[in-house]
C-alpha cells in the first residue's frame, strides 16, 4: 500500500477507471490537482473557455462513447459555472463526475475567498455528491463516485476537494469492486413480469413501442429491433429516443409528442397497448395527460423505479436494464412460437390505419425558391452526410427542425438536450463527441441565439485541432419563444428578436477558423458541400424565413391528438 | 391520507438535507420529521409524517429510495403500528386555575415537570389525537409555550425495521 496525497489519489484514480480525457478550467482551489495531473502527464486535458463549456464538452463525449465525463474545476465562481452543466446532464441521465476544489476545511463556513457551498448548491440536480473532509475517505469517495455516476439510471455525481485535503497523505488502496447497502440498483426484470408482459402483447390489436433515451444508454436497440420486428408493432420515439431504433425502418413512425409526427401521435391516442421502454411519460409526449392515450393498457420497462407511474398509470411495472428486459421478452416469444405471419395478420388492420394517418399528414414543409428553408437545409445536411455524422444540436426550432427532419439510424448520433433543454449545449458537446471520435463528423445544429450563448468555445475547439462543422440556422429570432407569440400572444414579440447578430463568418475568421454563408436556397447544397468538405472548424451559416414555424405542434397542456399543422 | 414513513439513512453530513430538499423540491408535504441514532452509529431514523393519494406515497417513497443515503423505507402506517408523540406545555396556572390544570393533568396522565408560581410544565405523550385533546383542552386556560417532538412509530409485532 502506497501513501498518497489526496490529488494523487485523484490523478490515480482517473487513471484506474481507464479515464484518457477532461475537461476543466483551473484556479487557486485546484491548483495543485493540476500540478499533480501536468507532472503525471497521461491523461489529456483539455482547457475549456468556460466551465460550462467543460460540463457540456464532458457531457457530450459522454453521451457519444457510454463513458464518464470527467470536468476539472476551482472553487466559488468555477464551480457554479457548471451547474447549468451539471443539471442539463442530471435531467438526461448523463454519467459525469465533476471535481470542484474547495477552500481548505478551515475556512469552510467562514465567507472564505471563492467559498461556496457547491454541495448544497448541486444537491438537487446531482445523482449524489460528496465534500471530502478527511484525505482516508478519498480512495473510497472517489471509487464510489465513477460507480454511481454510471450505474443504474446514470448521473452526474460532484466531488468537491478542498485544498488541504488534496494535500494531505493518507494510505492509498483503490477499493476492486464496491458494494453499497444504501445503493443497489435493480438490473434483472422479474421474471414474472416479463412473462405478463408477453400475454398482454399477444392479445394487444393495436400496440405500439415507445421507446425513449433508457434505450439508448443501455444499448438496447438491438434487442429492441428483434422484438419490433417479431411482433410488427410501430415504434415512435421520443426525442432522447431517437435513434434507439432506425430511424428509417418502415416500422418507425418517427418522434412523438409536442413536436412528433402526426402518424405517432394519433397511433399513440389509439393504441390499446403502451410498450414503454426507457422512457418517462414526460409532458412534452404526453400532452394533456387526462386525454393521453385513453383505450391503453401499459407496460413500462425501466431501470428506475421512480419514473414508472410517476404520469400515467401502469399495468405492467418492470424495473430493470431494458436491454436484458427486452431480450428476455425476445426469448419468450421465441419460446411461444407464434409464426411471424400471424403476428403480421394481426396486425394488419391497424398498420392500415396507421399508414393512411401516415399519407394525410407526412412531415412537411413550403418549399421556397427565394428564400431558404431550415427543414431543407436538415434534409440536404442528411443527404450528404448519407446519415452518418454524430449531430448535436441546440434548443429551440433548431433542435426540433433536426428530430423531425435527419433521421437517425444509430444510437448515441443524436447529443441533444431533452429535458432542461439547455441553450448553448450543443456546440460544447460537439467538442467533446469529437474528441471522444477524432475521425467522425461532428455537426452543430444551431439557432442565431443558442450559439452565441456558448460561443467563446471556438477558440477551445481551434487549441484541441478539433474539426467539429456548426449549422446555424439564423432567422435572428429566439425562434421557438417567437413561434410561441406567435401563436399565442397575438404576435407580440416581446424580447425576441435580435437587431444585432454578429457577422458569423467574419467570427469564424476571427477564431482562425472558416466560415461560409447562404442567403439563398440555390446556395444551399454547395455552401454545405463546401463546409463539410473544408478541414477543420466550419461555421456554416443559413439565413433562413425569419417566421417558419416548427409542425405539428401540440398546444402546452392541449391533448396530443390537437395537433397544429403545416 | 396521513401517512407515517418510517426511514433509516446512512450516517452521513448533508443526508438530512437530501431527504428535506427531496420533499421541498418535489413539492411533497412533511407535517413531522423527527430523527434519532440507531443501535448501529452508522445509520439514523427518520420518522416522517406526510399526506398525500396513494399515488403521491408511492412516489415519495419511491424517491426516498432513490438517494442514495437511504438504506430503508417503511411505510409504518401500512399496517398496525404504535406511534407516540410528547410535548411539553407551559401553561397558566394561577389561584383559580391551578387545581384544574392539576385535574387535567391526571385524567391524561401528564406529569408536572416544572412549577412556578404562575405556570405548569407539563409533559403529556401519546398518539397525536391525544396531544391534541391535551391542547384543545387546555388552551382556554391559556397556554404560554408549547414544544413538540415530533411523531416517532413502529410497526406492531414481530415486524422490525
Ligand atoms: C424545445 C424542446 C422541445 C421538445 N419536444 C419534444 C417532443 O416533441 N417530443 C419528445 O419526445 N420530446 C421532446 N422534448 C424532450 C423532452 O423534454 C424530454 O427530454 C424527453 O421527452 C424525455 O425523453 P425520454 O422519455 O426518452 O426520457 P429520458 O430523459 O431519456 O429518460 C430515460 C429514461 O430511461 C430510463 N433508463 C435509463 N437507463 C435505463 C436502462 N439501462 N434500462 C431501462 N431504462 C433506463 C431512465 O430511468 C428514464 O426513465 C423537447 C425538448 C425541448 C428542449
Ligand atoms: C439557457 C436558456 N435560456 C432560455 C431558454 C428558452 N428558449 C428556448 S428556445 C429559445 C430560442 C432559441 O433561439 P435560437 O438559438 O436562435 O434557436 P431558434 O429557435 O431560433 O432555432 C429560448 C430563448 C432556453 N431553452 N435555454
Ligand atoms: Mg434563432
Amino acid at each position: 500500500m502506497a501513501r498518497l496525497t489526496g490529488k494523487e489519489m485523484v490523478v490515480e484514480a482517473l487513471k484506474r477507471e481507464g479515464v484518457e480525457v477532461i475537461f476543466g478550467f483551473p484556479g487557486g482551489a485546484i491548483i495543485d490537482v493540476y500540478d499533480t495531473l501536468h507532472k503525471d502527464g497521461t491523461i489529456k486535458h483539455v482547457l475549456v473557455r468556460h466551465e460550462q463549456g467543460a460540463t457540456h464538452a464532458a457531457d457530450g463525449y459522454a453521451r457519444a462513447t457510454g463513458k464518464v465525463g470527467v470536468c476539472l474545476v476551482t472553487s466559488g465562481p468555477g464551480a457554479t459555472n457548471t451547474v447549468t452543466g451539471i443539471a442539463t446532464a442530471y435531467m438526461d441521465s448523463v454519467p459525469m463526475v465533476v471535481f470542484t476544489g474547495q477552500v481548505p476545511t478551515g475556512l469552510i463556513g467562514n465567507d472564505a475567498f471563492q467559498e461556496v457551498d457547491i454541495v448544497g448548491i448541486t444537491r438537487p440536480c446531482t445523482k449524489h455528491n460528496y465534500l471530502v473532509k478527511d484525505v482516508k475517505d478519498l480512495p473510497r469517495i472517489l471509487k464510489e463516485a465513477f460507480y454511481i455516476a454510471r450505474s443504474g439510471r446514470p448521473g452526474p455525481v460532484l466531488v468537491d476537494l478542498p485544498k488541504d485535503v488534496q494535500n494531505q497523505e493518507a494510505e492509498f488502496e483503490y477499493p476492486e469492486k464496491i458494494k453499497l447497502r444504501s445503493y443497489n440498483p435493480v438490473i434483472k426484470p422479474h421474471a414474472k413480469q416479463i412473462e405478463r408482459a408477453y400475454r398482454m402483447i399477444e392479445q394487444s390489436k393495436r400496440p405500439i413501442l415507445y421507446v425513449g433515451g433508457g434505450v439508448v444508454i443501455s444499448g438496447a436497440h438491438k434487442e429492441l429491433k428483434e422484438l419490433a420486428e417479431l411482433i410488427n408493432a410501430p415504434v415512435a420515439m421520443t426525442l432522447m429516443g431517437l435513434g434507439g431504433f432506425p430511424g428509417t425502418h418502415p416500422q418507425s413512425l418517427g418522434m412523438l409528442g409536442m413536436h412528433g409526427t402526426y402518424a405517432a401521435n394519433m397511433t399513440m391516442a389509439n393504441t390499446d397497448l403502451i410498450i414503454a421502454v426507457g422512457a418517462r411519460f414526460d409532458d412534452r409526449v404526453t400532452g394533456k395527460i387526462d386525454a393521453f392515450a385513453p383505450m391503453a393498457k401499459v407496460i413500462h420497462i425501466d431501470i428506475d423505479p421512480t419514473s414508472i407511474q410517476k404520469n400515467v398509470k401502469v399495468d405492467i411495472p418492470i424495473v430493470g436494464d431494458c436491454k436484458i428486459a427486452l431480450r428476455k421478452l425476445v426469448d419468450v416469444a421465441k419460446k411461444e412460437g407464434r409464426p411471424k405471419d400471424v403476428w403480421k395478420e394481426r396486425l394488419a388492420p391497424w398498420w392500415e390505419q396507421i399508414r393512411a394517418w401516415q399519407e394525410r399528414h407526412p412531415l412537411a414543409y413550403k418549399y421556397d425558391e427565394n428564400v431558404i428553408k431550415p427543414q431543407f437545409v436538415i434534409e440536404k445536411l442528411y443527404e450528404l452526410t448519407k446519415g452518418k455524422a454524430i449531430i448535436t444540436t441546440e434548443v429551440g426550432q433548431n433542435q426540433m427542425w433536426t428530430a423531425q427532419f435527419y433521421k437517425f439510424d444509430e444510437p448515441r448520433t443524436l447529443l441533444t438536450s431533452g429535458g432542461l433543454g439547455t441553450m448553448g449545449y450543443g456546440f460544447p458537446a460537439a467538442i467533446g463527441a469529437q474528441i471522444a471520435f477524432p475521425d467522425k463528423l461532428v455537426i452543430d445544429v444551431a439557432g442565431d441565439g443558442s450559439i452565441q450563448m456558448n460561443i467563446q468555445e471556438m477558440a477551445t475547439a481551434m487549441e484541441q485541432k478539433l474539426p467539429v462543422k456548426i449549422v446555424i440556422l439564423n432567422n435572428q429570432f429566439l425562434g421557438m419563444v417567437r413561434q410561441w407569440q406567435e401563436l399565442f400572444y397575438e404576435r407580440r414579440y416581446a424580447a425576441t428578436e435580435f437587431h444585432v447578430v454578429p457577422d458569423f463568418v467574419k467570427l469564424a475568421e476571427a477564431y482562425g477558423a472558416k466560415g461560409f454563408r447562404a442567403t439563398k436556397p440555390s446556395e444551399v447544397e454547395d455552401t454545405l458541400k463546401k463546409g463539410l468538405e473544408t478541414e477543420g472548424l466550419v461555421i456554416m451559416e443559413f439565413a433562413i424565413a425569419r417566421e417558419e414555424g416548427v409542425f405539428p405542434m401540440v398546444p402546452a397542456g392541449k391533448a396530443t391528438t390537437e395537433m397544429l399543422l403545416v | 391520507m396521513k401517512h407515517t414513513l418510517s426511514v433509516l439513512v446512512e450516517n452521513n453530513p448533508g443526508a438530512l438535507s437530501r431527504i428535506a430538499g427531496l420533499f421541498s423540491g418535489r413539492g411533497f408535504n412533511i407535517e413531522s420529521l423527527c430523527v434519532a441514532p440507531t443501535l448501529d452509529p452508522s445509520l439514523s431514523h427518520l420518522t416522517l409524517v406526510t399526506t398525500g393519494d396513494d399515488f403521491i406515497i408511492e412516489q415519495i417513497i419511491k424517491q426516498l429510495n432513490r438517494l442514495i443515503d437511504v438504506y430503508k423505507v417503511v411505510d409504518v402506517s401500512e399496517g398496525e403500528f404504535v406511534e407516540r408523540e410528547m410535548a411539553l406545555i407551559k401553561v397558566k396556572a394561577e389561584d383559580e386555575t391551578r387545581a384544574e390544570v392539576l385535574r387535567m393533568c391526571d385524567i391524561f396522565r401528564c406529569k408536572v415537570v416544572d412549577v412556578s408560581p404562575k405556570t405548569y410544565t407539563i409533559e403529556v405523550t401519546g398518539p397525536e389525537s391525544k396531544l391534541k385533546a391535551v391542547i384543545e383542552l387546555l388552551r382556554p386556560i391559556g397556554i404560554k409555550e408549547i414544544a413538540r417532538t415530533g411523531t416517532i412509530a413502529m410497526v406492531r409485532e414481530k415486524k422490525t425495521l
